[in-house]
């Protein structure tokens, strides 16, 4: 009844440098969707929908990293066109995988995909969307969990705060009863410093987390490097690990830097 | 214009309904395409250079994350042609495996093109929402399809977008029997709908329009191919994927940050469901066969716009395919075999849903990588969507405008796009210079 009376929620999703997982997770929610459609209306969203309705929008969702110029002043725009914004996943919060030539001179990695590197423009850093413009909540993962988006879309819609873990993937892993491979294998594992969200999937299967799900609160990236080096791991392998998806996140690119160096 | 001829010109902010973004642009003199070009604007995400000092174990993880709509099959044409680089030979049941999740992303990726990003065009409607409104059993059956596909990649890979479990020598742990034949009952159901979607889709509207492609796909004498095969097309080519750099080449053009692809001496050629379709049809299982020749398909399918039937015509493969190979399971000894760090040169070939996916690494003595190259389906098709588009617009000269726009746009689809793996953002622009 209200939904005659009351203007649906405009939503818009937008994109910028990502493999586009993040958005489709909201395609991908099978069971929900149709229900999802009946309360907001989908106002922008490209890979969805050829239309395209003008903001402003109640709630943003932005995928992927700042990485060109026209990037940049884009995202100008979408922050002016919501009234929440909210980044989905670790390219949009941390930087992403292409986060990795921030160690490198872009010039030289142009050179190597490209046979004519004067066609390509692109920034020397890919840096998250709140490095850019303020964010109201970030999203996390690669990709993001769907319970974790539904849960956002809900809270905000009725205007409280979403509920989304901030413990470690360890506390997922013991919950779920599952043997810990880095005390029981000694292989090495991102786990404690890695926030929850996946249902700790990777000891699940067998293997150390690589952190998705980039750094959990106070993560205590020195107390698990030195575990690390004791079971015999080495300092580049450890530069490498800590250089995944959310490479750019402040505690994992101290780390790895860290590492690094010694 | 400076010319006698007054310009039309058609623009559409975003083209929609694609895996990333990018712009096309189209420009008329009366009757006469003077230019067409795709362009790929997806910010570059450059994986060729980062991926290089990292070491081959940690590679499928990455290239998971060049797309989300068709991780698995990064993962495995990265896990495979570093098997190949590394010697490494897997147990025949960890490949079964490897084919059923294929099957999954197949069936998820396909349900997804054909009801939510293409049927939507055919029927008029601007999306699947506003097509729920009459058509919601469509949507409903989409949904159900595309979750069963996901819900394979789940079972295997832990989770349908970037899976965890694929490694180089197999998987980190295999499941067991009985949660495979778990999910036969709705893999059953799937493939009955599968045979309705053929059947849907048969029944659209088609433009009548045929390109003369040189289809180029992989090629296994005994099955449809996924993992493996040879690589051929309907010119006479029939190579290993080791050889494909000697044919296949790729330009960078100024208007994309995509590479064009083409084959050497031919130009551009076409992969995807119409060229594994025309090339590989004695492959298909009886089912898919009798489906296809019901909906009035015969190799080759030379219409692009009826790629949504043969899309529908694949999912019923991908889902007897699925359950054929869970019936045969049998958990292997070990999910993998151990893999030696050492120098080498590996190439592999696989099928995307949108077509051949090519990869190489050349490996360092302790087994980092020290190149990458990963050649994306729409890379290689990205001419050829344009060839398509400079015959296919010129037809549309005397339509209104809005409707010519839609039907270019719909044409872009029929190839179903995914720009993130060339790398995203399709803006159409057609102008047209009137008498
Ligand atoms: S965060 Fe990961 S899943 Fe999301 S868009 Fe980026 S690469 Fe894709
Ligand atoms: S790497 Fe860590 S965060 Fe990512 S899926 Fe595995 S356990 Fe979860």
């Amino acid at each position: 009844m209200s939904s005659k009376t009351k203007r649906k929620p405009k939503i818009a999703v937008f994109k910028f440098a990502s493999c586009d997982g993040c958005q489709l997770s909201l395609l991908d929610a099978e069971d929900e969707l149709l229900a999802i459609v009946g309360e907001v209306e989908l106002a922008y969203f490209p890979e969805a929908t050829r239309a395209a309705l003008r903001g402003p929008y109640d709630i943003g969702l932005v995928e992927g990293s700042i990485t060109t110029h026209h990037d940049a002043q884009r995202i100008q725009q979408v922050r002016r066109q919501c009234k929440t914004l909210v980044t989905l996943g670790a390219c949009a919060t941390a930087g992403g995988i292409q986060a990795l030539r921030n160690w490198k001179d872009v010039d030289e990695f142009v050179r190597v995909v490209y046979a004519s590197p004067q066609f390509i423009s692109t920034l020397k850093l890919s840096t998250p969307i709140s490095e850019h413009v303020p964010v109201d909540f970030e999203l996390r993962g690669c990709p993001i969990s769907k319970a974790h988006l539904l849960e956002l879309l809900s809270a905000t819609l009725i205007g409280r705060k979403p509920n989304i873990p901030a413990h470690s993937v360890c506390l997922e892993c013991k919950r779920r009863g599952q043997v810990c491979v880095l005390v029981a294998r000694g292989e090495p594992c991102l786990g404690p410093v890695t926030q929850a969200g996946c249902g700790a999937l990777c000891p699940g299967f067998d293997r150390g987390c690589f952190g998705c799900f980039g750094p959990v609160a106070g993560a205590n990236t020195a107390a698990l490097t030195a575990q690390l080096l004791a079971l015999g791991q080495k300092d580049y392998q450890l530069a490498r690990l800590f250089r995944g998806f959310n490479a750019w996140s402040w505690p994992f690119r101290k780390a790895s830097e860290e590492c690094e160096k010694r | 214009m400076t010319t006698a001829s007054a310009s039309r010109t058609i623009r559409v902010e975003t083209l929609a309904r694609v895996e990333g973004e990018g712009a096309l642009y189209i420009k008329l003199a009366g009757e006469h395409v003077t230019d067409v070009k795709l362009s790929i604007y997806e910010p570059p995400r450059m994986f060729e250079a980062f991926l290089r000092g990292r070491h081959f174990s940690e590679v499928p993880d990455i290239t998971a994350r060049i797309c989300g709509i068709c991780p698995f099959a990064y993962q495995m044409s990265s896990v495979h042609a570093l098997e190949a680089a590394l010697g490494v030979t897997i147990d025949p049941a960890v490949r079964l495996l490897r084919r059923l999740f294929y099957c999954g992303e197949w069936i998820e990726s396909h349900a997804l093109h054909i009801y939510m990003l293409h049927a939507p065009d055919f029927l008029g409607f601007q999306d699947a929402v506003a097509m729920a409104a009459q058509h919601r059993e469509l949507v409903e059956r989409a949904l159900r399809l595309k979750k069963v596909g996901n819900t394979l990649m789940v079972v295997l890979g832990g989770r349908e977008i970037h899976p965890i479990s694929a490694t180089v020598g197999g998987f980190y742990k295999t499941p067991r029997k009985q949660q495979l034949t778990a999910l036969v009952p709705e893999l059953e159901w799937a493939l009955e709908a599968a045979l309705q979607t053929v059947e849907f889709t048969s029944k659209l509207e088609f433009p009548d329009f045929e390109q003369d492609y040189i289809f180029v796909a992989l090629h296994h004498p005994q099955e449809y191919p996924l993992n493996e095969g040879r690589i051929v097309s309907s010119s006479g080519l029939d190579i290993r994927a080791a050889e494909y750099e000697e044919h296949f080449v790729e330009s960078h053009v100024k208007h994309s940050n995509a590479l064009h692809s083409t084959l050497r001496g031919r130009g551009s050629y076409l992969v995807g469901p119409l060229a594994r379709f025309s090339l590989d049809y004695e492959q298909l299982p009886r089912e898919a066969q009798q489906a296809a020749v019901a909906a009035g398909l015969k190799p080759p399918v030379k219409n692009p716009f009826r790629s949504i039937v043969v899309r529908a015509v694949e999912l019923v493969f991908a889902c007897a395919e699925a359950l054929r190979l869970i019936r045969e399971y049998e958990p292997p000894a070990a999910s993998r075999v151990e893999v030696a760090a050492g120098p080498g040169v590996g190439h592999a070939a696989t099928e995307a849903p949108r077509g051949l996916l090519y990869h190489r690494y050349l490996l360092d003595d302790h087994g980092l990588v020290r190149a990458a190259k990963i050649v994306p389906p729409t890379a290689q098709n990205q001419k050829r969507i344009e060839d398509d588009l400079r015959e296919y617009a010129a037809r549309l000269s005397g339509w209104p405008l809005a409707d010519a726009t839609w039907k270019c746009e719909q044409a872009v689809r029929n190839y179903d796009p995914c720009i993130s793996c060339a790398t995203h953002f399709l803006k159409v622009t057609i102008e047209q210079e009137r008498p």
